[in-house]
């Protein structure tokens, strides 16, 4: 799946995550930056997370870029499918 | 055991989150009002994964879009797969609107291989035509197990004030709770929408129950245990009723055919009720 444009999904509120995706040129792979406020202890589990989900969604080449507030896996999942549903042109 | 229904916005993932543990017996994964129109795609697929993920241990009802709006279809594609109990359609009018979203979801658990019939329906009825055809609606489908009452856009639609008293869904609340009973269905009131106003909200309730109803919505975590104590039996009723059947037993050992307990005659009605209270009390013991 490519990404045609950016898009953003989530929130800054507690519990959540916001996840900002843009496209990038083919051959780029993904380039990821996370900040959380438990990047500490969570913060390879969450790119871990993120990773797989645009892995799922075939999502090769994109720039990531999220702010986590503590959401659980299930969130992180549902923003990120969201953020590169809107990024592919699906609103 | 429905005694309280509690609303929760489905884009809110700290809410999600706790949702199990705020008390109500059932939780309402919210869809439509609680959701921005430019949030529906987020909120569905975040619903989605909480359901999936979270296992929750309350009754799960998911509130959908009305059938008028563009977003029905998506919400039962996205959320039927995962498994809630109930599915709630909004402004329901008629009993068309009750099969289409039955067709759909039938549609859906055969493409899921799920098995026919798994999710029931509970209409949200909030437009005049709605109350007027609430027994249509009650007894459109199989899928449907209870109905519930909106009086907010109810009275919108009368064009009239909503006030604590409710003189103004009198009228809705009996007709909803005669067409829900005729149906053999569930039926559910109007939650109670000033949150701090908590004896207004036992009076309110109290009269709901009075009336006929199983049990009430709520749009507030502070209001379920009210509403839970309201809708639950008394120690008294309890009592009565295992009184009931102790009275039954003894007269029939005794070769009696008319009984009466406590100056009364116990007769079919009472025992249905008395059945009722014990069922009740049996399934608080269980939890769900």
């Amino acid at each position: 799946m490519v990404i045609q444009k950016k898009a953003c999904a989530g929130t800054l509120e507690s519990s959540d995550i916001y996840v900002e995706v843009s496209p990038l040129p083919q051959g780029s792979g993904i380039k990821l930056d996370l900040n959380s406020v438990v990047y500490a202890q969570f913060g390879k589990e969450i790119e871990k997370v993120i990773m797989e989900t645009l892995a799922e969604l075939g999502v090769e080449d994109a720039e990531v870029v999220a702010s986590d507030r503590g959401a659980v896996d299930c969130t992180i999942k549902a923003r990120v499918e969201t953020a590169v549903c809107r990024g592919r042109g699906e609103e | 055991m429905r005694r309280s229904m509690l609303f929760l916005p489905g884009n809110s993932p700290n809410i999600l989150l706790n949702a199990d543990f705020l008390g109500s017996d059932s939780i309402i994964l919210d869809l439509e009002d609680a959701v921005a129109p430019t949030e529906k795609d987020s909120a569905r697929i975040l619903v989605r994964n909480a359901i999936k993920s979270r296992e929750y241990t309350r009754e799960v009802i998911v509130r959908i879009n009305p059938v008028d709006s563009p977003y029905w279809k998506e919400d039962l594609q996205a959320i039927v797969p995962v498994k809630p109990d109930m599915i709630m359609p909004t402004k329901v009018s008629c009993s068309g609107d009750v099969k289409i979203i039955a067709e759909h979801i039938e549609m859906l658990e055969k493409e899921c291989q799920m098995e026919a019939g798994s999710i029931s329906i509970i209409p949200l009825i909030e437009t005049a035509l709605g109350v007027e055809n609430a027994y249509e609606i009650a007894s459109a489908d199989e899928r449907v197990k209870a109905i519930f009452l909106g009086g907010e856009d109810l009275t919108a639609d009368l064009r009239c004030k909503r006030t604590k008293e409710g003189q103004e869904i009198f009228y809705a609340r009996s007709r909803m709770v005669m067409a829900a009973r005729a149906a053999g269905v569930d039926v559910y009131d109007t939650p109670w929408t000033d949150v701090e106003d908590y004896d207004g909200l036992v009076k309110d309730a109290s009269f709901a129950k009075s009336l006929g109803f199983s049990g009430k919505a709520s749009i507030s975590p502070r209001h379920i245990p009210f509403i839970n104590e309201v809708f639950s039996p008394t120690e008294e009723e309890i009592q009565y009723a295992k009184d009931v059947f102790e009275t039954i037993e003894k007269a029939k050992a005794e070769g009696k055919g008319v009984v009466s307990l406590r100056g009364k005659m116990i007769d079919a009605p009472i025992v249905a009720r008395a059945r009722q209270v014990l069922e009740a009390a049996e399934a608080m013991k269980g939890g769900r």
